[in-house]
C-alpha cells in the first residue's frame, strides 16, 4: 500500500466502494432468481436448493456483510459531509450507534 | 566518547518529464537532520546536478514539498528520525499528480492555475472611499474563513489526494478550500461566481471524502472539512432553486 493512502479514512473510503461494487454484481442475479417464480418455478425450486450448500449458507455471511459495510458507508459520508458538527461529536454519535445497533441486534438474534 | 558515523540509504529520483529513474546515495546521518537537509547534502557533497527547489526553510513559503517514503511532506520541517524506520532508508521523489521539471522540481503550475480558478484574485466589494465594512471576528462566517486561511499553497494535499490522480480538472483540495475561505468572507464582491465554479464539473461534488488532504496538510488545515462545507452550501442552492 503506498504510503499517502495508508489511513481509516481512505480504507473506509475502498471499503464502501469495493461493497457496492459487490452488491451491483450481485442484485441483478438476485432478482433475475427472483423473476423466476413468475416464469420459472421449478428453476426457482433448483436454485432454492442450492442455496441450502454450506457454502452458499456462508457466502451469504459475506453477502450481509457487504450490506452492512456499504450502508454504514454511505451514513458515514452523509454525517461526514452534512453535517457540519466538530469530529469529537460525530466519534461519540458513530460510537453510541454502534453501542445502539449492538444491543439491539443481540436481542433480535435472541428473538429468532 | 566518540559516536560512531551513521549513513542513511537514501533513493533519489532522477529525471525530467519523459523519464528517470532512482539514484542511490549514502548521507551522513547527523541529530535534527530534515529531509531538506539530506537532499541539500547531496547536492553540495555528492551530485551538484540534483535538482530541487526551497526558499524559506522554516516551513512559510511552500516551496520544498516532495514525495518522502510515499507520502508528500514538507521536506524542511520533516525530521529524518520521523519518516526513517530502523533500516535507515529514505526514497525521496517529486510530488505525484503533478509534471515534473527536473529531479525533485514538480511544475506547480497546474496547481496555482487550479487556485486563480476557483477564486484566487480578490474582488473587492467596495472602493477606498467606502467605509470600511465592520466584520465580527466571532462570526460564525469569520470562523469558517479564518479556517482555511493558513494555506501556504505547498500542493501536498494536491499531491496526496487520488481525486486528482483520476481526474485531471478536478480543482483539487488546496483551491477548493480557498474557494470556502472566499465564499465565507463578507468583504469579497463576487463569492456568486466562485459559488457557480466550485459547483460545476471538476468542483466541489468530484470529492470521494478520502481524508488524505486533511491527514497530510503540514499546517494541520481541514481541506475535506471545507469542501463539505461547499457541498453543503451547494446542495442547499439546488434545493432552494429546485422549490
Amino acid at each position: 500500500m503506498r504510503g499517502h493512502r495508508n489511513h481509516p479514512l481512505w480504507f473506509a473510503f475502498l471499503l464502501h466502494r469495493l461493497s457496492g461494487l459487490g452488491l451491483a454484481l450481485f442484485l441483478p442475479a438476485h432478482f433475475w432468481m427472483l423473476s423466476m417464480v413468475l416464469t420459472n418455478p421449478e428453476g426457482f425450486d433448483g436454485f432454492a436448493r442450492w442455496t441450502d450448500h454450506p457454502l452458499v449458507k456462508f457466502a451469504e455471511f459475506g453477502l450481509v456483510f457487504l450490506l452492512a459495510v456499504h450502508l454504514f458507508g454511505g451514513l458515514r459520508l452523509l454525517a461526514l459531509e452534512f453535517l457540519p458538527w466538530p469530529a469529537r461529536h460525530k466519534t461519540l454519535a458513530a460510537a453510541s450507534i454502534a453501542g445502539a445497533f449492538l444491543v439491539s441486534g443481540a436481542f433480535f438474534l435472541n428473538a429468532v | 566518547m566518540s559516536e560512531q558515523q551513521e549513513y542513511l540509504d537514501v533513493s533519489v529520483w532522477r529525471g525530467d518529464a519523459s523519464s528517470g529513474d532512482y539514484q542511490s546515495f549514502r548521507v551522513p546521518e547527523y541529530a535534527s537532520q530534515t529531509i531538506l537537509d539530506v537532499v541539500s547534502w547531496i547536492q553540495q557533497n555528492a551530485d551538484p546536478t540534483l535538482t530541487y527547489r526551497f526558499a524559506c526553510r522554516v516551513g512559510m513559503c511552500g516551496s520544498c514539498a516532495m514525495m518522502v517514503n510515499g507520502s508528500p511532506r514538507w521536506t524542511c520541517r520533516t525530521h529524518v528520525k520521523k519518516v526513517a524506520g530502523k533500516d535507515r532508508k529514505l526514497k525521496i521523489a517529486p510530488l505525484r499528480n503533478l509534471p515534473v521539471i527536473k529531479d525533485l522540481a514538480a511544475d506547480m503550475a497546474p496547481f496555482f492555475d487550479k487556485w486563480v480558478k476557483a477564486g484566487g484574485r480578490h474582488a473587492p466589494s467596495a472602493t477606498r472611499n467606502d467605509p470600511i465594512p465592520q466584520i465580527k471576528p466571532e462570526s460564525a462566517g469569520r470562523d469558517a474563513a479564518n479556517a482555511g486561511i493558513e494555506c501556504i499553497n505547498c500542493s501536498v494535499c494536491y499531491a496526496a489526494c487520488d481525486t486528482v490522480t483520476g481526474n485531471p480538472d478536478y480543482l483539487g483540495p488546496a483551491a477548493l478550500q480557498r474557494a470556502w475561505t472566499i465564499v465565507n468572507d463578507e468583504k469579497h464582491g463576487n463569492r456568486d461566481a466562485v459559488i457557480e465554479i466550485v459547483s460545476a464539473a471538476g468542483g466541489c461534488h468530484n470529492c470521494h471524502s478520502m481524508g488524505s488532504c486533511t491527514l497530510h496538510c503540514p499546517n494541520d488545515l481541514d481541506p475535506m472539512s471545507a469542501i463539505a462545507g461547499l457541498k453543503r452550501l451547494t446542495a442547499r442552492n439546488f434545493f432552494k432553486r429546485g422549490a
